[in-house]
């Protein structure tokens, strides 16, 4: 037997008795199928929404401290009885 | 925007529908074959084909361009990888039903066999989905084949001077 017969005797043993498909197989795969939808459109959601949250608040946080502009200076002697 | 986003849902819903009606057959069959079950008793077999299925139709609508069919049998056939990893040796778990065409062998000679033959997947790919060096597939794809068709059982001497034969 060369390699070709053996494969499809193989073949032949595995395709003999194919099993029948349930009739519920479809609806649990849909049941599953849109909760990990539905899981993975609100994790997006989340996620979205914590980026804009995280740049509004950088948003915010810059425009009350202003960390560009140069703090007045805090070693030179305040300038008295001139 | 609602609208669109339901008329969107029940074209995705109609596609997967068809594509489970011409598909799930030959899914089960082959995943029967893995799980080495009973044709007409096969709870594992179905379990791993609604998981298999449920990731296809969540990534549905990603899937443009890619067949959904090639998705679900890698999908399933990693899935089947990794659980036999884990039972492997575990008690009685995943014990061979005797009626099954595959139970003589182990669950990776399964999984080899099913994809090169049954599924007619190329050495090279199933080689590249299993994460195995290509000689390989190819070794464990003749022994499972030898064993299969003489069981350890039977006349075993005889394997080996046709594998000399024919290579």
């Amino acid at each position: 037997m060369n390699r070709a017969e053996r494969e499809a005797a193989v073949r032949r043993v595995m395709e003999e008795t194919p099993p029948s498909v349930p009739p519920e197989l479809y609806p649990e795969v849909m049941r599953r199928g849109g909760r990990m939808l539905r899981r993975r459109t609100a994790a997006r959601r989340l996620l979205w929404l914590l980026l804009c949250a995280a740049a509004v608040a950088f948003f915010v946080w810059a425009m009350v401290a202003r960390p560009w502009v140069e703090p007045p200076s805090e070693t030179t002697p305040p300038l008295t009885g001139w | 925007m609602r609208q669109r986003q339901a008329s969107q849902g029940a074209r995705r819903a109609r596609e997967f529908e068809a594509f489970v009606a011409g598909a799930a057959g030959r899914l089960l069959h082959a995943a029967t074959l893995l799980t080495a079950e009973a044709p007409d008793d096969n709870p594992r077999a179905r379990r791993l084909l609604t998981l298999a299925l449920a990731h296809t139709y969540a990534r549905w609508h990603r899937l443009r361009g890619e067949d959904p069919y090639d998705h679900t049998r890698q999908y399933l056939a990693t899935r089947f990888a990794r659980a036999a990893w884990h039972q492997y040796g575990g008690l009685g778990r995943a014990r061979p039903h005797p009626d099954s065409a595959l139970a003589v062998l182990a669950p990776q000679e399964r999984l080899i066999l099913v994809l090169r033959l049954y599924e007619g997947v190329a050495e090279a790919q199933t080689a590249a989905l299993l994460g195995l060096p290509t000689e390989r597939v190819r070794t464990i794809c003749d022994r499972a084949t030898a064993t299969l068709l003489h069981p350890p059982r039977g006349p075993a001497p005889a394997v080996v001077p046709t594998k000399v034969v024919s290579s």
